[in-house]
Order: C-alpha cells, then sequence, then structure tokens
C-alpha cells in the first residue's frame, strides 16, 4: 500500500515547514513542501494528497496580521480547489498561524449562510508573542487528528493566539457539536496554562466532519522526548513526545 | 488620491498598545494621560476610487471579528475625531526613505489583488486632552524616535507619498593635493569618512602617482575599505606594550595573539584537526558529522542600536544570518544568541545623559527588534544574556550570533573570472549610508538626530525569502561564491569577492527602492537583506528562475573580470577605476603604543551585614543574575524541531547554562551554545576579564554535556577609546589572555569581530564636557558538540536523596562579584583564572557527565555557591542542604561564610548524583579540589549550614520570587 501523502504547504515566510515534514514522515506519510505560488499555478498538484497541512511561521511577514495575506490568497486564487479537495475527503491540518489562515479563509467555523469568519485569533492578552509549554485536555469530538488523546503538553509560540468569537453565544453549540475539541488546561498546581487568554481555553477547532482541523500549539515540536523542556532525568529520551501521535493519527485516518 | 484607512479594535479592552502607552505616560509624569486608544492607520496612494479603498480595507486589512476601520480621503474630518471620547489625535509616521515593512507587504498584497497602489503604513494614537508641550514629550519619548520616525498631531496634512528626487550624474573628484593636515582632517570629518591623515596621505599619493585625483566614489571606497569595521585596523596594528607580563613588541597584535593560538593548537592536532576555514570567511567553520560542517558568528551592532535600538538589534541580528548564509556556499542558519550590556533599568533619569535612551526602553527595544527579526526568520533563539553596568549608559552593547549548517565540502568557495556578479534581495535605498564608517566614530549626544542616516530598519520577510532562494540555489550549485551585503554594502561585498580578480559593476542596474540615489550612494548604501553571488553565466538562467519562483529579485550587476580592478561605470562611463592591490594592501600599516598597569586595589573590607538569607536573596534579584524569563520567552527559542536543553529548564524554568539543539532534524549529535562574559572585572583586571570569561563559556557547555575536546570559540571584543595608550593596554592585556586560555583549553578561536571606540561625549548641564568609556568587554562563545543529544544534563535538580557535590577549588576573589555589588565586602582581588586547577575540574566534570554518573549540573558564576544552588532548586523544585564548612576553600576564603558562599572563582561546578553513583563519582576526581557538600530534599528548602554550625532555611518560593523579581 502507498503511504499517504501530505502536502505541505509554504509561502514567503513559512517556517516551520521541514519540522512539519518530517513530523508525517516520521509518522509514516510521504510529504512535500510545496510554494504556494507552484499550487495557485497547478490547482490540480493537490490531486496527488490526502493531507494539506499549513505549517507555523510569518506567512509574508503578517506585516499586516498573522495569516492574512495568505489567507486572501488562498481565498481568491485557491478558493474552488480548497474546497474540492475538502469535499472529497482530504484532512487539512492548520497549525499556529496554519490555524489563524484557516480560521480566515473561512476553510474553518465559517457562516454557514454568508461563508464570513465567525471566529478569530487575536493579540495575546499580554501583548506579547510567548513560547512556553502548555497543558492540554481532548475532549470526545470528531476530530480525526486527536483520536484517542487525553490530556497532553505542547509548546506554544505565538503573538496572536486568543481565539475569539464574533458572537460569544455561540460557544456553548460549538463545543457541544465537539468543535472546539482541545482545550489549555490548568498545571498541576491548578493554574491555568492559558498563554493568550482565548474564550473558553479554546487551543484548536474543527469542522463538523472533524477532518479539517487547526490548533495553535505546536505538535511538530513535540515528536521526542528530548523536546520537552523538562526531560532530562525524567523522562526516557528515546520516547516519542506527544505530538507525534497527531501526525501518526492523520495518517492513519488516509491510509 | 491619497486615502487613509484606520484600523482600530472593537473591543477596547484588547487595545494593549493604548494600556502601554497610558501606562508609559504616566511613567513620565504626563498624569492626565491615563487612557490611550490606537490604530493602525495606512496611506493608500493610486488611482482607486472609495469602493476599491474600502474593499482593500474590509478585505485586507481589517479582521472583519475583532476590528472596524474608517476609510476616507486623507485629512477629512472623519479621521480626526475623538475616539472613545479621546480627542487628542497624534500620527507617526516613518520618515522618507525609511524602510516600512507593513507598508511593503500590504502594497504587495493590493498588488496581488489588483490594486497598483503605494502604501505606507502609519500608527495612530487618541489622548484625552493635553498641553501641547506633553503631546511633544510623549511623543518624543514614548511614541516616536525621530531617527525614523516623523509625527504629525492634529489633521495629517501630506504631500503625495512617492517622494523621490532626480541624480544627474556627474563625475565628482575629491582634490587632495595641496591641503594641509587640518584641511585633510576636517575633509575627512565632514565626509564621515573616518580616514587619519596617513591614510589621506596614502591615498593622495597613489592618485598623485596615476596624475589625478580621485573620485568621490573611489575616495568612499576607500574610506569603506579601510574603516576600523571592516579590517580590524586597531587589533591588527602593530603594537609595542608594556605590560605586568614585561614589555612584548608586536608586529600584527590579533595574528600574534589570538590567531596564533588557533594555529599552534590545529598544529598539535594534525590529521585530527578539526577546523574547517577560520578566520577567512564571513564565518568560522568546524567539522561537525560525517555530512556535514557547521559555522558560528557573532556580531555587534552597537551604534545603531544606542540611536534606534529596535531597528538597530533587528538589522544586527540580520546581518549576522547573512554572514552564516554567505559562508562558503551557503549555511542554513540553525540557532541564534543574544547578548545585551546595558545600563541598569533603574538609572535615574537625571543620570541619563541628554542624546541617550533610558536603559528600559532601550532594553525594551532592542529584545523586541531581536524577536521581531528571529522569529519571522524561523531561527531559534537559544542563547545569550543580559548583563549591566552603568558604563553602558550611552553605548550599550548589542551582540547578535548565529549557527549555520552547511553539507561537507561547501565551506570553500572562489569567484571566478568570468563569472557574473549578481545582487540579490532587498533593493537599494538610501538607508545605512556610512554605517561601516559611523560605527568606527564614537557617538556623541547630538548623533541621535545626526546620523539617522546610518539606521536600517530591518525586513525580516525578504530576507527569509532570500534565505530559502540561496539554499535551493546551494543545494543545486549554482553559484561559485557568496558574500552578505553588510557595512560598507556593496563597495565591501563586490571589493571582497573580488579582491583577487577584480570586476567591473554598472551600477546603474541595481534595483532601486526610489529614484534618485547618486551612483555613489548606490554604491556605499548598506540597504538591509541583499546578498551578492558569484554566478557562471551558464548556471545564470537557472538561478533566475528559482529566484523568480521564491519570489526574490535577483539582478546580473557586472563581471568578476580577473583585470585587479574594480571598475564602476553609470550607464557606460567609467565612475571610478581602483586597483585591487591598492585598495587592500595600501593602507599604511600603524604602529601604535600600549601600556597596562595593574589597578590599585583597596583591601578586602567586609560590611557588617553577614546574614546568609538575606545577602542571598539579594544577589538573585540583582539585574545580571534575576531572571530573563520576560525576554526569553518573547523568543521563539523551538522552531526547526531540533531544541534539546532550552534556555529555561526544568518544572521550574530555571535557567540554563549550555543550550543544546540537534545539528540535523532527527538525528542525535548535538550542538551546544555557551557563552561566557565577566564585565565587571573589565576595569579592573582585563586579563581576568578575558580569561574568566573564557573559562565561564567553556564551564556553560561543559556542564550541558559538551565534549571538551571539540569546543570552538569566539571573540568580540567592546572597548572604549584604543587611540589611548591605556586602553589599548587593556585590550592588548585580553588578547593575552584569549591566546593564553586557548592553548591551554586546546579550543581554538574560529571567528571574532570587534567594536572599539566605544565612548560618549556631551556637555552637561553645568555645561562641562564629560565622556563615559564602556568597561572593557570581552564576549566569548563556546560552540560545543556533543555525540548524542539523549546524553544532555540539565542543572535542575533531579530527586530527593541525591547527593551534592562541588568541583573545583575556592578562593577568595570577590572584586567585581556580585556580592560586591550589594555592597557587603568591597577591595580585594578579583577571581582569578588558575589555569591548571580550571583544566582539571572542567576536564573531569565532563568524563563524569559522559559516564552517566552526573543527574544535573551547573557551573559557578554570577553569585557563585550560593546563587547556583538556588537556581537549581527553583528549576527542579526541589530543595538541597548545603554545608558551607565541606567546601574546599582556600584559606583566606575559609575565613567568611559569605567569601565561600558567593565566590566566583572560575571553573567550578556543582554536580547532583545518585547514592549508587557515588563511589565511581568520586573515583574520577582523584586529584581535583571536590567534596560533597550536601544534598537534595523534598522539602523546598534551602539549607545553609555555616562554618560556625549556625543553620538557615529559606524557602524555594522566596528564592525563586526574589529571583523573578516579584513582590512577596
Amino acid at each position: 500500500m502507498l503511504a499517504p501523502r501530505a502536502l505541505v504547504l509554504r509561502a514567503p515566510g513559512t517556517n516551520c515547514d521541514h519540522e512539519t515534514a518530517h513530523a508525517f514522515e516520521r509518522a509514516g506519510g510521504l510529504a512535500r513542501r510545496i510554494h504556494v505560488r507552484a499550487l495557485a499555478e497547478r490547482p490540480a498538484l493537490l490531486d496527488d494528497f490526502q493531507i494539506l497541512c499549513i505549517p507555523g511561521g510569518f506567512s509574508y511577514g503578517d506585516d499586516i496580521a498573522s495569516g492574512r495575506i495568505l489567507a486572501v490568497e488562498l481565498k481568491t486564487r485557491l478558493g474552488d480547489a480548497l474546497r474540492r479537495f475538502r469535499d472529497g475527503g482530504g484532512l487539512v491540518l492548520g497549525i499556529c498561524n496554519g490555524f489563524q489562515v484557516l480560521l480566515q479563509t473561512g476553510l474553518l467555523l465559517a457562516d454557514p449562510v454568508t461563508h464570513e469568519p465567525q471566529a478569530a485569533l487575536a493579540h495575546n492578552t499580554s501583548g506579547r508573542f510567548v513560547d512556553r509549554w502548555v497543558r492540554l485536555a481532548c475532549a470526545p469530538s470528531p476530530c480525526v487528528f486527536l483520536k484517542g488523546l487525553g490530556d497532553l503538553e505542547l509548546p506554544v509560540a505565538h503573538g496572536e493566539g486568543r481565539f475569539v468569537l464574533r458572537d460569544p453565544a455561540q460557544l456553548a453549540a460549538l463545543r457541544a457539536a465537539g468543535q472546539l475539541p482541545i482545550t489549555y488546561a490548568p498545571d498541576d498546581a491548578g493554574v491555568s496554562t492559558n498563554p493568550n487568554g482565548a474564550v473558553g481555553d479554546v487551543a484548536g477547532a474543527c469542522d463538523p466532519t472533524g477532518r479539517v482541523f487547526g490548533m495553535m500549539p505546536h505538535p511538530e515540536r513535540f515528536l521526542d522526548a528530548t523536546q520537552h523542556p523538562a526531560w532530562p532525568g525524567r523522562l526516557d529520551p528515546a520516547a516519542p513526545g506527544a505530538g507525534f501521535s497527531i501526525f501518526v493519527n492523520a495518517v492513519k485516518a488516509t491510509a | 488620491m491619497l486615502w487613509e484607512v484606520d484600523v482600530s479594535l472593537r473591543d477596547p479592552a484588547g487595545d494593549h498598545a493604548g494600556r502601554d502607552v497610558a501606562a508609559g505616560a504616566v511613567e513620565l509624569g504626563v498624569a492626565a494621560c491615563t487612557r490611550a486608544r490606537t490604530a493602525a492607520g495606512w496611506l493608500i496612494e493610486g488611482s482607486v476610487s472609495r469602493e476599491d479603498v474600502e474593499r482593500l480595507a474590509a478585505t485586507l486589512l481589517a479582521d472583519p471579528v475583532t476590528e472596524s476601520f474608517v476609510a476616507d480621503a486623507a485629512g477629512a474630518g472623519r479621521l480626526v475625531e475623538p475616539l472613545d471620547g479621546l480627542p487628542t489625535v497624534v500620527h507617526v509616521l516613518p520618515k522618507v526613505g525609511v524602510t516600512d515593512p507593513a507598508g511593503l507587504s500590504a502594497q504587495a498584497a493590493a498588488a496581488a489583488l489588483g490594486h497598483c497602489v503605494t502604501i505606507r503604513s502609519l500608527r495612530k494614537y487618541w489622548l484625552p486632552p493635553l498641553p501641547a508641550a506633553d503631546v511633544d514629550r510623549l511623543a518624543d519619548r514614548l511614541l516616536a524616535n525621530d531617527a525614523i520616525q516623523d509625527v504629525v498631531a492634529g489633521p495629517l496634512t501630506i504631500t503625495p507619498l512617492a517622494g523621490g528626487r532626480t541624480w544627474a550624474y556627474a563625475q565628482q573628484a575629491v582634490p587632495l593635493t595641496g591641503l594641509d593636515d587640518a584641511t585633510l582632517e576636517a575633509l575627512s570629518r565632514d565626509r564621515c569618512l573616518a580616514l587619519s591623515v596617513g591614510e589621506l596621505h596614502a591615498v593622495r599619493d597613489h592618485f598623485a602617482g596615476l596624475g589625478r585625483e580621485p573620485f568621490e566614489i573611489e575616495l568612499e571606497t576607500i574610506a569603506q575599505t579601510w574603516s576600523e569595521h571592516c579590517c580590524h585596523k586597531t587589533l591588527t596594528s602593530a603594537v609595542d606594550h608594556a605590560g605586568p607580563a614585561g614589555s612584548v613588541r608586536y608586529g600584527n597584535l590579533l595574528k600574534e595573539t589570538v590567531f596564533a593560538a588557533t594555529r599552534s593548537i590545529r598544529e598539535a592536532l594534525g590529521p585530527q584537526d578539526w577546523c574547517v576555514s577560520v578566520f577567512r570567511d564571513n564565518s568560522g567553520v568546524v567539522r561537525f558529522d560525517g555530512d556535514h560542517d557547521i559555522c558560528v558568528k557573532v556580531e555587534t551592532h552597537n551604534h545603531p542600536s544606542a540611536i534606534e535600538p529596535y531597528g538597530g538589534a533587528a538589522t544586527g541580528l540580520g546581518g549576522v544570518i547573512r554572514d552564516v548564509l554567505g559562508t562558503g556556499l551557503g549555511a542554513r542558519p540553525i540557532a541564534n544568541l543574544d547578548v545585551f550590556c546595558v545600563a541598569p533599568p533603574d538609572t535615574p533619569a537625571a543620570a541619563v545623559p541628554p542624546g541617550t535612551i533610558p536603559p528600559r526602553r532601550l532594553l525594551a527595544g532592542v529584545a523586541a527588534g531581536v524577536r521581531d527579526y528571529g522569529n519571522r526568520m524561523g531561527i531559534p533563539t537559544i542563547a545569550g544574556a543580559v548583563a549591566f553596568h552603568p558604563g553602558y549608559i550611552g553605548n550599550p552593547l548589542v551582540f547578535c550570533g548565529t549557527v549555520g549548517i552547511m553539507p561537507r565540502g561547501h565551506a570553500d568557495a572562489a569567484a571566478e573570472p568570468g563569472d557574473l556578479v549578481v545582487v540579490a534581495g532587498g533593493r537599494t535605498g538610501r538607508d545605512g549610508i556610512h554605517g561601516a564608517t559611523f560605527s568606527s566614530i564614537e557617538l556623541t549626544s547630538v548623533s541621535e538626530t545626526e546620523s539617522g542616516g546610518a539606521v536600517q530598519i530591518g525586513h525580516a520577510i525578504n530576507e527569509k525569502m532570500l534565505v530559502d532562494f540561496v539554499l535551493e540555489a546551494s543545494r543545486q550549485r549554482l553559484f561559485h561564491a557568496i558574500t552578505d551585503c553588510g557595512a560598507g554594502g556593496l563597495s565591501s561585498a563586490v571589493g571582497e569577492m573580488g579582491a583577487a580578480l577584480g570586476a567591473t559593476v554598472d551600477l546603474d542596474k541595481v534595483p532601486l527602492k526610489y529614484e534618485g540615489l547618486s551612483a555613489t550612494e548606490v554604491w556605499i548604501s548598506e540597504a538591509q537583506e541583499r546578498m551578492v553571488l558569484s554566478v557562471a553565466p551558464g548556471d545564470w538562467p537557472a538561478l533566475a528562475k528559482i529566484a523568480a519562483a521564491e519570489g526574490v529579485e535577483a539582478t546580473a550587476i557586472g563581471t568578476f573580470t580577473g583585470s585587479g580592478r574594480i571598475v564602476l561605470r553609470w550607464r557606460g562611463a567609467v565612475a571610478g577605476d581602483l586597483d585591487c592591490h591598492f585598495l587592500h594592501e595600501g593602507r599604511p600599516r600603524q604602529r601604535l603604543v600600549s601600556r597596562h598597569e595593574p589597578a590599585a586595589r583597596g583591601p578586602l573590607a567586609w560590611g557588617a551585614d553577614a546574614a546568609l538569607p538575606r545577602a542571598l536573596l539579594d544577589v538573585l534579584a540583582l539585574p545580571d543574575v534575576a531572571s530573563k524569563e520576560r525576554i526569553i520567552r518573547q523568543y521563539d527559542h523551538e522552531v526547526q524541531g531540533c531544541s534539546v536543553l532550552k534556555p529555561l529548564l526544568g518544572p521550574g524554568a530555571g535557567p540554563a547554562d549550555g543550550t543544546v539543539i540537534r545539528g540535523v532534524l532527527g538525528r542525535s549529535r548535538g550542538i551546544v551554545l555557551g557563552v561566557g562574559l565577566r564585565h565587571h572585572l573589565g576595569r579592573l583586571d582585563p586579563y581576568q576579564m578575558a580569561a574568566g570569561g573564557i573559562v565561564e563559556a567553556i564551564a556553560n557547555a561543559v556542564a550541558a554535556g559538551a565534549d571538551p575536546d571539540r569546543i570552538a570559540l569566539l571573540d568580540n571584543f567592546c572597548w572604549g577609546d584604543t587611540r589611548r595608550p591605556d586602553s589599548l593596554g587593556t585590550l592588548v592585556e585580553a588578547c593575552r589572555a584569549c591566546h593564553d586560555l586557548a592553548v591551554a583549553f586546546a579550543a581554538p578561536f574560529v571567528s571574532g569581530k570587534d567594536s572599539l571606540n566605544n565612548v560618549f561625549s556631551y556637555v552637561d548641564d553645568a555645561g562641562v564636557d564629560r565622556e563615559i568609556s564602556i568597561p572593557p568587554t570581552l564576549l566569548v562563545t563556546a560552540l560545543g558538540q556533543l555525540d548524542d543529544v539523549r546524553r544532555a544534563i540539565s542543572p535542575d535538580l533531579k530527586a530527593a536523596g541525591n547527593r551534592l557535590a562541588i568541583v573545583g577549588e575556592t578562593r577568595a576573589g570577590l572584586a567585581g562579584s556580585q556580592l560586591a555589588l550589594t555592597g557587603r565586602v568591597s577591595g580585594g582581588d578579583v577571581p582569578t583564572v588558575d589555569i591548571a586547577s580550571c583544566r582539571g575540574s572542567i576536564r573531569a566534570v565532563a568524563a563524569a557527565c559522559r559516564a552517566g554518573l552526573v543527574q544535573a549540573c551547573h557551573d559557578l558564576s554570577d553569585g557563585g555557591l550560593l546563587a547556583a544552588v538556588a537556581e537549581m532548586s527553583i528549576a527542579g523544585r526541589l530543595g538541597a542542604r548545603i554545608d558551607l564548612a565541606a567546601v574546599p576553600a582556600a584559606a583566606e576564603a575559609a575565613a567568611h561564610d559569605l567569601a565561600v558562599a558567593f565566590s566566583e572563582s572560575p571553573g567550578r561546578f556543582l554536580c547532583e548524583v545518585r547514592p549508587e553513583h557515588v563511589a565511581d563519582f568520586a573515583r574520577g576526581l582523584d586529584g581535583i579540589p571536590w567534596a560533597w557538600i550536601g544534598g537534595v530534599t523534598a522539602s523546598l528548602e534551602l539549607e545553609i549550614r555555616s562554618d560556625s554550625g549556625a543553620v538557615d532555611r529559606i524557602g524555594v518560593a522566596d528564592l525563586a520570587r526574589a529571583w523573578r523579581r516579584e513582590e512577596a
């Protein structure tokens, strides 16, 4: 059987593409890093892939707002191709900047009628970029990427990660539908690890099918125990990290 | 038509920038400014309708969920209406000619949407009603930096955006013949050439031999090439030195100290030599594994950062990243480090001289610059330091470093005759003119306004695209050589690459940001994010194709000829013609005189306060020691997925010694970075300052698990006015230390950089001329290697019941120590390096780490033993028991508990060892001064037994609060 193929989309300023492609390959997939220009010129390239991943970084410098320019480019140049890919059962994963892009393209949590974004990732409450590790809790959901995952730790690294909804009343409905499947959890001392002030501690969101998923934390940065900030003397350095399961799940779901 | 779009947050509570402005205003004494709102503003010029502008705003500039916008013709009354009841409107715009990254990005995105417009970004502030003087004060001190920004209070009346002017080519000779020395000196100063009279004589005589006067562009080229910044003329001078170790006559100071050490180490290694390319290319290259070499470079960007901290630090980092990218056939940047030396943040306003930026604002600015540039580049910032001293008030030091990796065989690269000169990346503008010569001149209180042209603003996305392009072109071997456009711009880049061959360059082909640059400006502009490549004509089409695919502009502007001349042309006419040999070898060498006499020191004197707990809490809260978490967490230190030991470690996030990354994703061989900086010793004993820094850097790396036989060093000398014999003398002493220590540890220096004349002069309130010099400062960076990252060791305590050993002898030198900074002790000797003893302890600890006998390891530096154990407890969230009487100490140290507790004797470690490893650990330390001094406890307190038998207890939570400078 052929290994599932993952297209890791890169744009000027994308900077987590190498390690994200590496993660898919470690998980048994076959990954290709492809520039958005090349894809825009030949959208049919998507037909060769089962997984589309928009990795982390600062696409186009994030100079206007995180993910804004790439989202506008995807909407205007690749909107149909992306919808076809999704509707054809392809898996879509957005990590950090990729999550910011997914929300703004309307591929995730858009209003079903107007197709306008209903959620955004605003500046962290602290007003600053933050790199730290967080505790996460996974709720039962249709999300194929989080299948079998419970509590886990992952790093975050972003300045704009505060999940907000246009209509705060939607939170309960989205949660009930399993579309907010991963949240920031308290640490051992009971202190919240929510790094950005996200409403409802939301760290990630998926569409109703669970096949389009975006998250702020970086699973590709925890493939090995040695990536944990307290691993020496505490974790088996040869053990996999918690982020690895997310890529294994993606590969399994498309195999 | 000129339009303005203002984008603001719908929810005022989310306006952090506004909150920061209000807080900053109150701090500046503008108490009435209790609230502020902000908006991102955009000026859009072009033939677009109101509907077009509104559509651009809705799709591109404003977030539909969180933001709202106002779009109107610039100057319209609607745009200056009060927001949330705040009536005072202030606009802050980048000055014309200053890079505007957000505007450029928006402009490119608008073009992709089919709107050919010019876009400039601005920041907009709404403040309460305030007297005009207060608005000016806020604009000047808080909202804008007049080196790069303009402020408009009230309605924005603005002329069209695209300024630009035209420039008609004219060849301009600069007559030197017949000028007396005073006139020559004035000419050098007025033209910002930084050439000495002797050097101008050499230039005059060279051109007299050709029967003509130099053209302006030729004189500028010589000035750039001969600048201190580009050729280290002081460090490579002949020096007659008289010092405590006797008189020495150096033919070339650097060559006979630092370089000589490296040469002798390499010779001793023979076939095992693991240096690949040292002191030759843009960074130093050493062997890594069977497939790869790694390289490293650390640069300073002090003068630009003093004037514009954010832009100065960002472009400093951008420059050193390009150094690595421009090494050999191009290396992939995989880690950054940054070190800042600034005045204490609590420096009273009255002690901040005119024309300088207060240290707190400066530190925030440089950290933000590194953050925004490094994070956008996707290079983890994994190591660094922040050091404080009042001498840095006028001349802060900003060090930026980058580590790169390249396939073996890529280290050697050279242009070939007939190759095209290709410039790639950003366009050339008037930014950064005279950066190289400016950095070689001392700062004055008017520099901030006069030298703004030498300040560059970075555009990280351009550099990221440039990296992607170069690495792909390198993979396909489509160029013969590459270098970055740094100080001196094209003149230095093409001059260096073509030093042997010569080149012809058509300056009119260089792509410009805007019209109107003169040929000379094009040639010496230090516009950022540019590289020069040497490309065989046959490879040019393939290279151009990659550039297009990555969205990078690449232009062939000339040819490396083999003529031995640099010929500059403008639309075919020869604008300048320089002999390469004269350019690179014609600089008259100087013979300098230096002397050093050890500073007189008072006797060791103890204060009355001998209580250990208070002393420890005070030391932990000193700015050098205290947590840097607030800065560290703003840096992405995990991108690229290779991080192993991060800057903050353990469940309690304590400070790391060395930091570790994998060299290659998925492989186990590691790279270790350590830094050493003993700046408080600089004025007391420059030799020991340098020696202690080298030991600290090596100890950092070894404590993390580095192999002591594979440590490469970098030097960064930052000094005051080395034209003075006594100041030059301290530099010579530091060079001597570099030689001695490198040889002793078989740790070769592989690269370095210096920044001299860090003196700030001003006139004080009483009309008196004042000068502030930095303390002599050597930053040492250690690049170590580790066979298997799974054996890396962190300093956080691991488990109750383990034992603690101190390795290395404790001596009494406390001058320049953190304890001395608390006022509890004065006088006495500085901490001195005993080379044999340091080598013994470092090698023994490395062997124990390698054998798996060490659970946690921390080298003792700032704050000595007790600061180290406190940091290990904080990091591991565990308690510890320490018996000071058990510490092996020289007699004069053993006499005082505070000396044992806080001595900064170099080359010592604290190791945590499991009970079952105790015997094996002890066996390996035969002949080394060491002792068991306590153990790890589950009690969450630090228990310190003094020589007298008295026991003090301090909670780990209290230690953490002091170290994080949180109020109890």
